[in-house]
């Protein structure tokens, strides 16, 4: 009874700690990512607001806040709250498994892999839950994309956590870290080098972030899904994109960098693990900044004529070294 | 085989192309800011000298407080927005002794000398609404008393505070010039005038 | 569907309505614009969807006309110069001179060969702001950020050197009947000399980071055909028609000023897809920086001033009569036509805007497309609404 009990309160305090670390991450990478923007162009960004802006983030959050929550005529207002809701939450517990640091885990599951894939997929529903009742037909086109691309962008990604799994044996995520222990030569990376790139590729897809970011394309579909969604509805579906963006970063850092572990032996500790998902944001929004945004054929082209067949070649030709 | 060539090698030999838009933001990433960072920076005062603002009055070189301009309406005949309203100065009002003794004079024959109304103008309001900064008014000026100001930091917070009685603004010139340290900060003082 | 849609007052004004009548079964409606990210301005496309893909587009215009040919009718000769510089935004300067050129024709005025250089230096330079303007908004169309603030950054050097001899930055108005407002210093000469081998180290830079990128490639390349049967049809000028692969400049075909002078090439493309259109436009800043160099070097031994003596006043009387004169623009060819009764304001002002005809082709050109190449020919057509309505 008392473990069930200890484990109940670890879980709290996790959730707690997830949400709050969800928070932080917003603002930091809102603040970041404006700030690269802004040195990308050569202006200086947020520069008001506290020291270099630092708080422009918190400032804009807080006039969200403040703004009226409008419901669109004839919007189903139920499914139209309901939609950002459903994108935020399920990040909260996509943190959960995520290894920190050794003892940085906030729910050590061996499935902890599969429920990251499994609830991220709850982002396409939310989107299309959004895009569908504002009734408002912009939504309703990017409603339309955001789920074919979600949908298409999941398989590659699954193949090639598929082809780690196969080399680990194991969907828990601290033990994936624990056998990219010791140097640098052991992360994955250099063993599976093409899911790497995979599964980069397939993130920017699988967040909607540019040159992706086909379900809200600003300069076609003005807002896409979020076109109707004032105040801090836009702001959870703003959130919960960074939200996305950190757990897919973490991801990748477990999966191919190793984890908590730093390049040589007995450095290790969660600030590797921070080091790695940031440098991997920061990629993410360098990218942004470069290039301009797919078509939408060209996104499911990329995926069905390049990322499944080499997922699925990446995953025979693991399985087929293994069993050699 | 000219189709694999075309459909597999090519994209991917192309996509080194992403990588050279990668390292060019990259590099601009690194090099520093360019843009003139506002409160804290001004554009330097070359440039803003070449600024063409609303239109202003020049004074006469003696006294820079009066304008050159003789009251010809040139400028308000030609402006194309109609922007400019000008009043000519009239005759002083002779007092009733004066009076006297001109009808006195004319009634004796002699021929009066009437004093003339200046030719400096009573009234120069100039509307920057409906102006549109074509430098007509400034060419056709045969007295060569205006020209663009390079008043880039003025503000208005109402249509009536955009037209600008350019008299009294050509007075407040002259006496921030003459006396820079005492003289009130007019409203439509700035940075770039202090320098004219 | 709902009381939204078969509410009497809200179903869509007339051209919703007219467009409603031809509608197939399960396509969709949309109004793209006024007020879309991608229109530029207030220009309102209806679209006809099927899925993503364009069935019908119209574009409806008049959300900015000012009536510009209305005023000159009672605006002085003159006084109407100031409207050039506001008909379209990216190019004024041509503008201004398709004008005053067509004023001086019907007066006889012979413009002075000083004046005439320094017209083709700064409608050159204004050529490149143009295209800078567009260029950068035309990758911002297609998803990317950062390339706009790069063309911002030269266009504005470009701008600070104009800044000089016109006093203003954006709605240039500083041709008169007869030459210039006013005269060009020596530092604007030296600032443009330094420009140029400037820019041209910043033309491979915009090569490599947009022009060679995959992505745009792809996006740019093999759609919105406009060929050359179309553009005649439409009466495509400018880049649009050079883009189908016809070599036809008015600075060449009929040359005004002193454009027979010089030495430069009218690049074209075959391919009259938006790609084409792309890379005429960006070989172009490449030939106005010819044209530049030549017209600076020819002006030290150039003869008169920057204005004709006696040049008329702006309430000048030309004598009855009417003329025609065009320029290359930014987008194509700026024709005005002019009619005189003798009297001080112009009995009649036509404006023929070269953006007026392209967009005209665009209906056809995006009909089977997606909606984001609909987007994407939009942008190459390089369509500057204020020009469009007038």
């Amino acid at each position: 009874m008392s473990a069930f009990v200890q484990q109940l309160l670890v879980l709290i305090v996790a959730a707690v700690a997830a949400m709050i670390w969800l928070g932080i991450n917003a603002l930091v990478w809102v603040y970041c990512e404006r700030k690269f923007a802004g040195h990308i162009q050569r202006r200086p960004g947020p520069f008001e607001v506290g020291p270099h802006g630092a708080l422009q983030p918190l400032i804009d959050g807080l006039k969200l806040m403040g703004k009226q929550l409008l419901t669109p005529d004839n919007a189903d207002a139920i499914l139209y709250w309901l939609a950002p809701i459903l994108s935020m939450l399920p990040v909260l517990l996509l943190f959960l498994p995520i290894p920190y640091g050794p003892v940085l885990t906030g729910m050590d599951v061996n499935l902890g892999l599969l429920l990251i894939l499994a609830f991220s997929s709850f982002n396409g529903l939310a989107v299309l839950l959004a895009g569908w009742s504002s009734n408002n037909k912009w939504g309703l086109l990017g409603a339309a994309r955001a789920v074919s691309q979600t949908v298409a962008y999941e398989i590659p990604l699954l193949l090639v956590v598929l082809a780690v799994t196969f080399m680990t044996g194991t969907l828990s995520l601290t033990e994936i870290t624990n056998m990219q222990a010791g140097h640098i030569g052991n992360w994955f990376i250099w063993k599976q080098p093409l899911a790497f790139l995979i599964f980069l590729v397939a993130m920017f897809g699988e967040t909607n972030r540019a040159p992706f970011d086909l379900a809200e394309a600003e300069s076609e579909l003005t807002a896409g899904f979020h076109t109707e969604y004032s105040s801090m509805g836009f702001g959870l579906f703003f959130m919960a994109e960074y939200g996305y963006m950190v757990v897919m970063c973490s991801v990748c850092s477990v999966l191919f960098l190793g984890g908590y572990h730093g390049p040589f032996p007995g450095v290790d500790g969660w600030w590797w693990m921070l080091l790695k998902t940031f440098a991997l944001l920061s990629f993410m929004v360098w990218v942004r900044w470069t290039y301009p945004r797919v078509r939408f054929d060209q996104l499911l082209n990329i995926n069905w004529k390049w990322l499944l067949p080499l997922a699925t070649f990446n995953l025979l030709a693991t399985a087929l070294i293994l069993k050699l | 085989m000219n189709t694999f060539r075309k459909h597999v090698i090519q994209p991917i030999i192309d996509c080194w192309s992403l990588i050279v838009g990668l390292k060019i933001t990259g590099k601009y990433f690194c090099k520093p800011l360019i843009t003139v960072h506002y409160p804290r920076e001004v554009i330097d005062s070359e440039n803003l000298s070449t600024y063409g603002g609303h239109v202003e009055l020049i004074g006469k070189p003696k006294d820079p407080a009066t304008p050159k301009c003789i009251s010809c309406m040139m400028c308000v005949t030609n402006c194309p927005s109609g922007c400019l309203t000008v009043v000519k100065s009239k005759a002083p009002k002779p007092t009733a002794d004066q009076e006297a003794a001109w009808k006195a004079a004319e009634e004796a024959g002699e021929k009066v000398e009437k004093p003339k109304a200046p030719k400096n103008p009573a009234k120069f309001i100039y509307d920057y609404t409906k102006c549109s900064l074509c430098g007509t008014c400034i060419e056709n000026c045969p007295a060569k008393s205006l020209r663009f100001s390079n008043n880039i930091y003025w503000v208005a917070t109402s249509r009536a505070e955009m037209k600008i009685d350019l008299l009294a603004r050509l007075k407040g010139q002259a006496a921030e010039v003459s006396a820079p340290a005492h003289a009130p900060k007019s409203e439509a003082s700035a940075p770039a005038e202090k320098e004219a | 569907m709902s009381a939204y849609q078969n509410s009497e007052q809200m179903k869509g004004d007339f051209y919703t309505q007219k467009f409603e009548a031809g509608k197939r079964d399960g396509t969709l409606i949309l109004n793209m614009g006024p007020q879309h990210p991608s229109t530029h301005g207030v220009l309102r496309i209806v679209v006809e969807l099927d899925g993503e893909y364009v069935v019908r587009a119209e574009p409806v215009l008049g959300y900015l006309h000012r009536m510009h040919e209305k005023m000159g009718e009672t605006q002085t000769w003159g006084g109407f110069i100031p409207n050039m510089g506001r008909v379209d935004y990216g190019h004024p300067m041509a503008w201004n001179w398709a004008y005053c050129g067509a004023v001086e024709k019907l007066m006889g005025i012979e413009v002075p060969e000083r004046a005439e250089l320094l017209r083709v230096i700064m409608t050159e330079l204004n050529r490149l702001t143009s295209h800078l303007l567009w260029w950068g908004a035309y990758i911002l169309d297609l998803g990317a950020f950062t390339p706009i603030m790069y063309a911002f950054d030269d266009r504005e050097m470009l701008l600070d050197i104009l800044q000089r001899p016109t006093a203003s930055r954006l709605t240039y108005s500083n041709f008169r009947v007869g030459g210039l407002q006013m005269d060009v210093d020596d530092k604007c000469i030296e600032m443009i000399k330094a420009f140029i081998p400037h820019f041209r180290k910043r033309l491979p830079m915009y090569k490599d980071l947009v022009t060679d990128n995959l992505i745009l490639r792809r996006r740019i390349e093999d759609i919105g055909i406009i060929d050359q049967d179309m553009c005649r049809r439409y009466g495509c000028t400018g880049p649009v028609l050079r883009g189908a692969g016809v070599a036809y400049d008015v600075r060449r075909a009929e040359p005004y000023s002193v454009y027979d002078r010089f030495d430069f090439e009218i690049p074209t493309q075959t391919s009259a897809c938006s790609a084409g259109r792309y890379l005429v436009r960006v070989a172009e800043m490449e030939q106005s920086m010819r044209i530049i160099e030549q017209a600076i070097e020819m002006l030290p031994s150039a003869q008169g001033g920057y204005i004709v003596d006696k040049a008329p006043k702006p309430a000048m009387k030309p004598p009855v009569g009417e003329a025609y004169f065009c320029v290359e623009g930014g987008r194509g060819k700026v024709g005005v036509y002019v009619v005189s009764d003798g009297s001080k304001t112009p009995y009649r002002v036509k404006l023929r805007a070269p953006g007026f005809s392209n967009l005209s082709a665009f209906a056809e050109a995006a009909t089977g497309t997606l909606i984001a190449d609909a987007v994407a020919i939009l942008g190459s057509l390089d369509l500057i609404i204020p020009e469009i309505d007038r």
